[in-house]
């Protein structure tokens, strides 16, 4: 039997809803129905963070506090979950939580409108176990816009503030809130509506199977950091949402003999811990992919379920030969992630059918793999150009490769000419490389938009060739990047 | 790594005499971490509060509107009323300046997102849905989008503004070098976070009492009123405080106030209006993009003889405050620099683009650029260093007088140059750059000095005006309020401090209020970094009033001399007994001594005539200096910012924590409208960058590593201004041209002699751009 509310823990207690619209968004439901207005609206798409809370949820029986945005956060997908408002860190001025207190010390408010959620993303860092320095302080912060005080005194607040050990009215009442996450954790179906207007949130696999087969007009959502700007920017009704968020094992990563699996519902956050032991750039692309908002609500299944043209995740897990995996009822199917994409908008998906995970190999010892993201803005800014190529190498010599490209073309893009063009290649003699480098040119013929030229993309797309078979060649990647350097990779010759 | 740490900042004491010149903290500051700050859409609503949201034509820039069908509109759920411009009893107007601002488009669009009509529903989502259900036809003409089509359209919103001196065409001509060139400059988004917003409350009698997220209050109650055809006594506009504006709300918080109290005017009920981010970004100005052209003559060792460059702005439909951001770029042509003879000249280019407005710096950035820019030109060609050739050409004895006739009298800009010069350890990190791109054949670092120095007055000499309010109570509580609004500057905090410090009392003594109308009327907007100088020389006049009445009081009750009160300490000596301010306070009130004074200030000095192009535009100059260092990645035009020195004139510092947060985020703000903020417009006239998923502020990791930001020991404002102060609001902005000028750097060292093509902002791709032209030919 289907659950037909949602549970929530907020400010100690349970809080129990049964009204909840499939489009409904978590801010709309603070501001509007709880007039909690220290959560603001900067842009509602999930870019500027003014709308951050904290959403606790039990991890391996840890509990962990992850910023969301909640503009583009629907209210059902709270359920099970901890939420933790601005509102809620402290009783007063005498009160303050150590956050507020170093954010108050250091000047890091002027207009004050982005400041709840920042306050909001530093207070998962807080609660965070690694260390708070420079870096982790700016990745916290990469979703959370200020325009008033070019950020200096927030990160020093941050770095201040963050780091140690969590002593905080959260972390007095840990083990109770365990205890009331735990007992929410109900494992059954989630089911909000009627047949023809509902939230649901399977709680199986089975029953997502279900639910999408008797309802393929539904949308899938998973983290909703891209179908909740077609609810809250292009109006959209969408009576329909399946939420995979509660589905059981579809969140899992597990090693496997080749390298991962990565469960269609596992966040980019999750997926990144894995997959930056395949290769740095790997690691480093997911670090620069939206925010830590849009990392802890995203997953690298939607990220290809969605079928974009400028997803950072394809390419580069194409050039690495992942496997995708699908189901539709009882019957499943497996396919190369590359021929996943079709045609623009358009994939090889049935009517019914959703991703259940993908496979990601290893690199062998004779591979090497490199991956670039170019944007106008290092942090949070969608890629003008995403280059990924994997190189099989012996004796100097390229034997085999696989090159794909984001930004290029109507899909995530392997670049045959290239490849053929590339084989056989002696990384010591540059002067032979142009001819993959021209080869480029006949893969791909990418278009003009708001991001870059298409002068620009294609001739950039050319640069990150030459500069990963530099890199590959030897070259330090420190001589060769003004961001991502692959620290503590020792340069060698092949 | 070292960080900027606020030098002199120091923990406030108890006591009240040391209040001005301390480090307090922002007054909301504590309410905005735990976010109990209220901004207007926090507000608790009235019963029957509507919701407003604007409508437009989907496509279209240009044209009469052949078809306005709104019937699916009216039917929609929740919809109470759809405002035309027909509703507007009056004017349908809200230009600040010489008019062309239609409320709601009559008729035809002059640009994409031009506002027709208005929706009022019950909630803001039934609205801004009714809003999408409108039938709009526009018999589409071609819009004129870019400068260069404005420029052969030849339509212009202003006439054309110059200021010439000497004779720049022979002495051009007459240079031992010369050279031409253009460069484009880039315009910016405001990105204040909070969006515009208002809330109209109507009142008993016609009274319409409005909230708006605005730097001119008083402005939006003219407009209100004349709208409805309603005395302006009979309009209130309030405003405790904006998420940001930075001059995005200068001007252009106006039509939503409008439209928010012709809903409440035609519905009778409260109607509130807060627009949707991408509509924000389509319907309010930018900072204004310019095409520089020009020519200039120097000598040997890269000294100027004479300038001749014109500035193409794009303004948008209509004149907003297009003259004076116009007139501002020609007042900063010269940044610190003498030019012996000089033509600027301005052209105020009209597009079917929303109108451009005030945004921090106010037209003077572009100028500053360009000023910047010839100077790396300069450098360049002559191979020399380019710190040589600002130092050689900045004002100095017998090299004092601007393009504009006035004499620079309180030049420090060479003494702060060097000072940071020798701080910031430029030669050697120049020689260290060198080395560097010897010995690195893909990245390459460049470094750059530059000064700034900023004209502090609106060049609108009416504008330079301000007012009080200050009331003490029987309790020895005070209540200040202003015509200044406070947009996250600090303003309010400032003002206090003077307050507090006159009366010798705690600043928390202090209640700070919002910012209405019916308290202190007919003030200007909140511009031009003047805040602190107008409102806070009022506020000080309006305490001085009641504080010399307590006086006389005292010396009465006591029977002493003037000079032997004293207010300190939340105390008043007398002679030598004393009392509290409070029970002072209460005398007065039992020996009915009015505890209530106004405070008025206008600028002295201001005697600038635009007509005749004579005068004095500005009371004194804020001077400040930058040296960034990047490091370009010449395969792909990627670019970091590595290190940034500041050294900074604030005159004597009211606020050294609030003054060093003005120049951190004006020097990022500035640092983003130079590399990564970048306005795409296409064919059609339709702004394709509306939104923060395409237009790119800068985020924490862009912020330099090194960032070392130093208050200049300055022994005060040789003017009389607020406590020998110095405004700070804009001048910052400009620091950021450093990084710029770092970037061309760069690209230079790639071949020595050659002036790289680099356009602002430096994006990846115009960075790549002027990478590549540097190897061809």
């Amino acid at each position: 039997m289907a659950r037909g509310a949602i549970k929530f823990l907020h400010q100690g207690a349970v809080v129990e809803l049964s009204q909840v619209g499939p489009n409904e968004t978590l801010l709309d439901y603070l501001r509007l129905r709880r007039s909690l207005n220290g959560t603001k609206e900067g842009c509602a798409e999930g870019d500027c963070g003014a709308c951050t809370v904290a959403v606790g949820t039990l991890r391996d029986g840890n509990l962990i506090y992850k910023p969301v945005n909640a503009c583009i956060q629907l209210l059902g997908m709270i359920d099970g979950k901890e939420l933790v408002t601005v509102e809620d860190l402290a009783t007063g001025h005498d009160d303050l939580h150590p956050v507020q207190d170093a954010m108050l010390r250091h000047h890091g408010s002027q207009c004050g409108f982005c400041t709840p959620g920042i306050v909001m993303s530093l207070f998962t860092l807080y609660h965070d176990k690694g260390v708070a320095d420079r870096q982790a302080v700016n990745d916290c912060l990469a979703g959370n816009l200020c325009r008033c005080t070019g950020y200096r005194p927030i990160v020093d607040a941050g770095r201040d503030a963050c780091g140690g050990m969590a002593d905080d009215r959260f972390s007095a009442r840990y083990t109770t809130t365990v205890d009331q996450l735990t007992a929410l954790d109900d494992g059954a179906d989630l089911f909000m509506g009627d047949e023809t207007s509902f939230f649901a949130a399977p709680a199986t696999m089975d029953s997502l199977a279900d639910l999408y087969a008797r309802h393929p007009d539904a949308v899938i959502v998973a983290g909703a950091t891209d179908v909740g700007l077609w609810i809250t920017k292009q109006l959209r009704q969408l009576p329909k949402i399946i939420h995979l968020g509660r589905v059981a094992g579809l969140a899992e990563i597990r090693t496997t003999d080749r390298g991962y699996h990565i469960g269609a519902g596992a966040s980019y956050a999750q997926a990144e811990e894995v997959l930056v032991s395949i290769d740095p750039d790997l690691g480093e692309v997911l670090r620069r992919i939206g925010s830590k908002q849009v990392r802890a609500a995203g997953t690298v299944g939607g990220n290809i379920a969605n079928g974009s043209p400028i997803g950072d995740t394809p390419p580069a897990l194409i050039v690495l030969g992942a496997e995708l995996h699908l189901r539709q009822g009882d019957g499943t199917r497996s396919m190369a992630l590359e021929d996943y994409f079709v045609e623009y908008g358009g994939q090889d998906r049935g009517p019914g059918e959703f991703v259940t995970g993908i496979d990601v190999p290893r690199l062998a010892a004779d591979e090497a793999f490199r991956c670039y993201k170019i944007t106008k803005r290092f942090d949070q800014d969608i890629s003008a150009v995403l280059g990924a190529f994997k190189f099989t190498i012996a004796d100097g010599r390229i034997m085999d490769a696989r090159v794909a490209f984001g930004g290029m073309a109507a899909t995530p893009k392997r670049g045959a000419a290239t490849e053929a063009a590339l084989i056989g290649l002696a990384l010591s003699d540059e002067d032979a490389w142009a001819a993959a480098r021209d080869a480029l040119a006949e893969d791909y013929a990418p278009i003009d938009d708001m991001r870059a030229s298409a002068v620009y993309r294609l001739q950039t797309a050319q640069a990150l060739l030459i500069k990963a078979l530099h890199e590959v060649g030897g070259r330090d990647s420190a001589a060769m990047r003004v961001i991502g350097v692959r620290h503590g990779e020792a340069a060698h010759a092949p | 790594m070292p960080h900027s740490v606020p030098i002199r900042t120091r923990i406030p004491p108890p006591g009240g005499d040391h209040t001005v010149g301390n480090a307090l903290p922002h007054d909301s500051a504590a309410w905005q971490i735990q976010g109990s700050a209220r901004y207007i859409d926090d507000m608790p609503e009235a019963a029957g509060l509507l919701h407003l949201a604007p409508g437009y034509a989907a496509t279209g820039a240009k044209g009469a509107i052949v078809t306005l069908d709104l019937d699916a509109v009216r039917a929609a759920p929740g919809v109470v009323a759809v405002l035309t411009a027909q509703d507007i009893p009056g004017p349908n107007e809200c230009s600040p300046s010489i008019g062309g601002d239609p409320i709601l488009a009559d008729g035809r669009i002059e640009f994409h997102g031009q506002v027709i009509f208005a929706v009022a529903a019950h909630s803001r989502y039934q609205a801004r849905h009714a809003a999408a259900l409108a039938k709009i036809e526009i018999n589409e003409e071609t819009p004129t989008v870019s400068v260069d089509d404005g420029l052969i359209s030849g339509e212009t919103v202003l006439p054309d503004y110059q200021f010439l001196s000497g004779d720049p065409d022979r002495t051009i001509a007459a240079s031992a070098h010369r050279a031409s060139g253009n460069l484009r400059i880039g315009g910016q988004e405001h990105f204040y976070l909070e969006g515009q917003v208002a809330l109209a409350l109507p009142g008993e009698g016609g009274v319409m009492h409005v909230h708006s997220s605005t730097q001119g209050p008083t402005e939006v109650q003219h407009l209100v009123a004349h709208m409805l055809e309603v005395p302006q006594a009979r309009v209130i506009c309030e405003c405790r405080r904006m998420g940001g504006g930075f001059g995005g709300k200068e001007s252009q918080a106006s039509q939503w106030a409008c439209l928010a109290a012709l809903g409440a005017h035609v519905t009778g009920r409260a109607v509130k209006i807060r627009l949707d981010r991408d509509d924000d970004m389509i319907m309010t100005g930018k900072r204004h993009d310019v095409l520089a052209n020009y020519s200039y003559g120097y000598d040997d060792k890269g000294r100027l003889d004479a300038i001749d460059v014109a500035f193409n702005a794009r303004c948008g439909y209509s004149a907003d405050l297009s003259l004076g951001v116009c007139d501002r770029t020609l007042f900063h042509t010269d940044n610190a620099y003498f030019y012996p003879a000089s033509r600027v000249l301005s052209r105020r280019v009209r597009t079917n683009t929303v109108s451009n407005t005030a945004f921090r710096g106010f037209g003077g950035p572009q100028g500053m650029l360009f000023a910047e820019r010839m100077m790396d030109e300069i450098a360049i060609r002559l191979r020399l260093d380019p710190l040589d050739v600002r130092k050689r050409n900045l004002y100095g004895p017998k090299r004092d007088v601007t393009p504009y006739g006035m004499k620079v009298r309180d030049n420090i800009a060479p003494r702060l140059v060097r000072e940071l010069e020798k701080t910031s350890d430029y030669r050697r990190r120049r020689r260290d750059v060198r080395a560097f791109n010897k010995t690195n054949r893909f990245l390459k670092k460049g470094i750059a000095l530059t000064p700034v120095k900023f004209g502090i007055a609106f060049t609108l000499k009416h504008l330079n005006q301000a007012g009080a309010l200050v009331h003490v109570y029987t309790d020895g509580s005070v209540q200040v309020n202003h015509g200044g609004t406070e947009m996250g500057q600090g303003l309010y905090t400032k003002v206090a401090q003077v307050v507090a410090q006159e009366f010798g009392i705690d600043f928390a003594h202090v209640q700070i209020t919002a910012t209405t109308t019916d308290k202190v009327p007919n003030t200007t907007p909140t511009a031009a970094s003047s805040g602190s100088d107008l409102n806070g020389m009022a506020a000080q006049r309006a305490a001085a009033t009641i504080k010399d009445r307590m006086t006389d009081l005292a010396c009465r009750l006591f029977q002493v001399d003037k000079r032997q009160v004293r207010f300190a300490g939340n105390r008043v000596h007398v002679g030598e007994r004393d009392i509290s301010f409070a029970e002072l306070a209460n005398s007065c009130f039992l020996e009915r001594v009015s505890l209530s004074s106004t405070g008025y200030f206008a600028t002295p000095k201001i005697t600038w005539d635009r007509n005749t192009a004579t005068g004095q535009p500005f009371l004194y100059f804020a001077y400040g200096a930058a040296c960034a260092e990047v490091t370009i990645d010449t395969l792909t035009g990627e670019m970091r910012v590595d290190r940034v020195d500041v050294l900074h004139d604030v005159g004597k510092s009211l606020n050294p924590a609030l003054d060093i947060g003005q120049i951190e985020g004006g020097f990022v703000q500035g640092m983003g409208w130079l590399t990564t903020e970048e306005l795409v417009y296409d064919d059609a006239g339709r702004l394709n960058t509306h939104a923060p998923s395409t237009y790119k502020i800068p985020t924490a990791s862009d912020v330099p590593e090194d960032f070392r930001v130093t208050l200049w020991d300055s022994k005060g404002n040789r003017e009389a201004t607020i406590y020998r102060s110095k405004a700070v609001g804009e001048p910052p902005i400009m620091l950021a041209i450093s990084v710029f000028s770092a970037i061309t750097d760069a690209v230079a060292s790639l071949r020595p002699g050659r002036v790289p093509q680099l356009d602002a902002p430096a994006t990846p791709e115009a960075i790549a751009r002027a990478v590549r032209a540097m190897g061809d030919g």
